[in-house]
């Protein structure tokens, strides 16, 4: 489980999150949606340690992410962020094999090897190893750095906004990739997303955010509905039933 | 209120010095005293004023034109290709033609300043500090290959000369050249919306009615005339044509007509006040304006910078 | 080699380390060169008199190579290097601020190996401190740092000019001379000094060269894979800062060297792992600067400095960097 509780942070005087209490709990595939400027990144940014919050304490299962070293979190948490521009200029599997830097520090056993090329084979990835990272398309890089943090094998993983940059095949893809994640293998899984439906389809629990307050947090059938969503993204939604799953309608 | 301020500056330089006249003997010097006065303390204040005036004036015109508050004459190469231009007057003409070292001079940072505005023209990304990165490189390739020409020809404590200005060897009949940024900066003062116009790109130049290519190039002959020719009677100021018409922009706002005669007088006032204190730190020695200029001036601008990039961080 | 590398990714690793082997042998080569080609006069002088040229060469050229590719990976940009960022003009002020505090009389008093020790002390203390900060405010936008660490550098000058200024001429002279430990007769202890500094420094990185693998990935994604990147940072900020000290004690300020040096490695050995990249780095350091000094002694008559030579090669490669980089 991962507790954020009484989160605040502040940017040149203005409230960017106000005493945010959030859980994320063990075991579920949980989505944090709101509107633009709601202040879902910097959540995120002080739940994978990135920023660092004014007031409150970040903690995973009994680890206070702020006073544990930075390597034992990483073997138990990896997050994948939204800005990955490098500098280096790395192949896929260059980068895949980062994500075992926490637990060998860079040499890499056998073992590591082989986590390494399994991660590259989940996200169908073989055809694509030996390449440069600025040689492929954005969702192809995408699904690189996804490949990273699977490989970082931790129980809990973050990623902020995955589907940017991929088609919909690509994500309906990505978020059955990640709920079977959770379902086979017990992971924890945590994400920005910017489209409530795929939250709908695919989340255990949503957490909703709007001017860096928690409007409100539930199982999906507790969110989606038409009085939530119209007050966290101030326009009017309606909710359908479609073969029992929830699809809010916005577009009018 | 501020030229009663300079005023008072200049007094107050005219009364510093190694030979006896104090602040005091200026009301009623002597003749010995006023023989001083003519001959090196006068031309000195006169050769200060005209100067920093003149070349805040470049700077703000080179600001405009190029539509970016991290270029002038001094960040952007003019200064030094007008240094590397008085070199190559001095090996082909040898060191006596002032004329000849000036006309050169002036050719050579008219080209290079031009050199430079082709390479922005090329640059897509324009954003503020890449471009004042360029400029900045591009000064410095220069300098870098003036040093080199200099050493081959064991020219370099000539060059020393022209890259550090002071104002310590201004005496009458040796600074009168300097006469000529007055008319020229003046043309600046007076054309000065217009390179704001040219500043903002061809074609809405060419939809208010100016003609982009004659006032660009007009500007770009005024900003290298004024370099060049001070390059040559004094030497190079640092980052004297990038500070004021920042400082004072800052201050005051962007109303050119506003801002202009302040930036003339505060750069008068800024090389005044380095040259009279680079004279009574180590009296009797004295510490050149310029290398003043440098320290206040590199602060001030690391300040500016950094200013720029919170902005941009906030947004 | 392990499991785990595909052909293609065997065979490029295969390349770096060929690559790596003929510049060793390139650099020994200049080295042979330099030491034994042209000796007109005494033979057992021009033997020693070069045997100490080249290890000037050997110390500064892996000082500038190491420490430019471990600044441009922390500093995340491949237009940083020590020398843009004012480094080497940093040392010019911080001696002529020792020289200026305590006065000649005590500098004399200092040996050579002394004075060496102490400068290198102060100017790793100092910029330590000053990039550090910098560093933390503002480790987002790259361009500031480049263009703050440019205004610094001509700061730096007009400090140390007017500094130089403020000392009596004797001072002023001994300051030269301290600062220029002149090329053409490097003195053996200063030299010995230097070298153990720089060799302690390379040691000290050897710890730190897979963390820089990961920090290659920017402060947050280092952060993510947990690297202590603060730690590992200000690390290599401080060997960096002793390993300037020691090549500008040699050699003089020499701006754009490692800037070229660096990119040239990253260029040729086409690989983002440290290990090899530092090694690399550090034999093209070598043989830029005997190649360089070759040529400034045999083609140029000695008339003009290497640092004058490397400054218009490397000043038009840096702009040329920047205008492409600036343009992706």
């Amino acid at each position: 489980m991962i507790e954020l509780s009484g989160v605040t942070k502040t940017y040149d005087g203005q409230a960017v999150l106000t005493e945010v209490d959030v859980t994320i709990p063990r075991g579920r595939l949980t989505a944090l949606v709101g509107p633009n400027g709601a202040g879902k990144s910097t959540l995120f940014g002080i739940a994978s340690r990135l920023i660092v919050a004014d007031a409150g304490h970040v903690t995973v299962d009994d680890l206070d992410i702020a006073r544990a070293r930075n390597e034992e979190v990483a073997r138990r948490l990896a997050v994948l962020r939204q800005d990955n521009t490098l500098a280096a200029r790395l192949s896929v599997a260059d980068l895949v094999r980062f994500g075992r830097f926490p637990h060998s520090k860079g040499r890499l056993t056998a073992d590591d090897h082989r986590i390494v090329a399994a991660a590259i084979a989940e996200l169908e990835l073989e055809p694509f190893r030996d390449r440069f990272l600025d040689q492929l398309s954005g969702g192809q890089r995408q699904r690189a750095f996804i490949a990273m943090v699977l490989a970082q094998d931790t129980d809990y993983v973050l990623l902020d906004e995955p589907l940017n940059n991929l088609d919909l095949r690509h994500s309906v893809q990505m978020m059955r990739r990640l709920r079977s994640l959770v379902d086979d293998h017990a992971k924890t899984i945590a994400l920005v997303l910017h489209d409530v439906n795929f939250a709908s389809a695919h989340a255990d629990h949503i957490v909703a955010l709007r001017d860096g307050i928690v409007v409100a947090q539930g199982p999906p059938e507790q969110i989606i509905t038409p009085e939530v969503l119209s007050e966290v993204y101030e326009v009017d939604v309606s909710v359908l039933d479609h073969d029992g799953q929830r699809v809010a309608v916005y577009f009018r | 209120m501020g030229l009663a301020a300079l005023c008072a500056a200049g007094w107050l330089s005219l009364g510093v010095g190694v030979a006896g006249v104090g602040v005091a003997d200026l009301l009623s010097p002597t003749d010995e005293q006023l023989r001083i006065l003519t001959t090196s303390r006068i031309p000195r204040l006169i050769a200060i004023v005209l100067a920093g005036a003149s070349l805040s004036i470049a700077g703000l015109i080179m600001q405009r034109i190029t539509q970016n508050r991290f270029v002038s004459p001094s960040t952007s190469g003019t200064t030094e290709a007008a240094v590397l231009g008085v070199l190559i007057a001095t090996l082909v003409f040898g060191s006596t033609s002032l004329t000849w070292k000036m006309l050169i001079a002036i050719g050579f940072a008219i080209g290079g300043t031009m050199l430079f505005l082709q390479m922005l023209s090329r640059i897509r990304h324009r954003d503020g500090l890449v471009v004042a990165l360029v400029g900045l490189m591009y000064g410095g390739v220069i300098a870098a290959a003036t040093t080199f020409v200099a050493y081959q020809r064991d020219l370099l404590q000539f060059l020393e000369i022209w890259t550090a200005g002071s104002f310590s060897g201004v005496i009458e009949n040796r600074y009168e050249a300097l006469f000529i940024v007055a008319p020229v900066a003046l043309l600046g003062y007076l054309f000065a919306d217009r390179f704001t116009v040219v500043g903002l790109g061809a074609d809405f130049a060419t939809n208010l009615g100016v003609n982009y290519q004659r006032v660009l190039y007009s500007g770009l002959v005024i900003v290298s005339m004024i370099s060049a020719v001070v390059v040559v009677v004094i030497g190079a100021i640092p980052f004297l044509g990038l500070i004021v018409p920042n400082i004072v922009t800052l201050w005051m706002g962007d109303n050119l007509r506003r801002v202009l005669p302040v930036t003339a007088l505060a750069g008068a006032g800024f090389v005044l006040a380095c040259d009279v204190a680079g004279r009574l730190i180590r009296y009797p020695y004295e510490i050149s304006a310029s290398t003043l200029a440098g320290i206040i001036g590199g602060v001030v601008f690391i300040g500016l910078i950094m200013r720029a990039a919170d902005r941009a961080g906030a947004r | 080699m392990p499991a785990g590398y595909s052909p293609l990714e065997r065979a490029r690793r295969r390349q770096t380390v060929l690559t790596i082997v003929a510049l060793i042998v390139l650099a020994l080569a200049a080295l042979a060169l330099y030491q034994f080609a042209w000796v007109t006069g005494s033979w057992s002088y021009t033997m020693n008199l070069r045997a100490r040229q080249v290890g000037a060469l050997v110390v500064a050229g892996v000082s500038v190579g190491v420490s430019s590719v471990v600044f441009q990976t922390i500093a995340g940009s491949r237009i940083l290097t020590p020398g843009v960022m004012g480094f080497d003009a940093l040392y010019v002020l911080v001696n002529t601020f020792v020289v200026f505090l305590f006065g000649s009389a005590t500098f004399m008093t200092l040996s050579v190996a002394q004075l060496a020790v102490v400068n290198t002390a102060a100017l790793t203390l100092f910029g330590v401190l000053l990039f550090r900060g910098l560093f933390r405010r503002h480790s987002r936008n790259l361009l500031v740092l480049v263009l703050i660490g440019i205004v610094m550098g001509a700061l730096f000058a007009s400090l140390s000019s007017f500094a130089s200024r403020l000392l009596s001429p004797d001072d002023y002279l001994s300051l030269q001379s301290a600062l220029f430990a002149s090329f053409n007769t490097v003195d053996a202890t200063l030299l010995a000094v230097v070298a153990v500094i720089t060799l302690m420094g390379c040691a000290m990185l050897v710890p730190v060269l897979r963390h820089l693998d990961a920090i290659d990935l920017g402060f947050e994604g280092a952060i993510c894979l947990g690297v202590p990147y603060h730690r590992v940072v200000s690390w290599c900020l401080l060997v960096v800062t002793a390993l300037v000290a020691t090549a500008t004690a040699l050699v003089g300020p020499i701006t754009f060297l490692g800037l070229v040096v660096a990119n040239l490695a990253r260029q040729l050995l086409r690989t983002h792992r440290h290990r090899p990249l530092v090694v690399g780095s550090a034999a093209i350091g070598v043989v830029s600067t005997v190649i360089g000094q070759l040529v400034v002694a045999r083609l140029l008559n000695q008339s003009t400095p290497l640092a004058v030579v490397v400054n218009v090669i490397g000043g038009i490669y840096f702009l040329a960097l920047v205008m492409r980089t600036v343009r992706l």
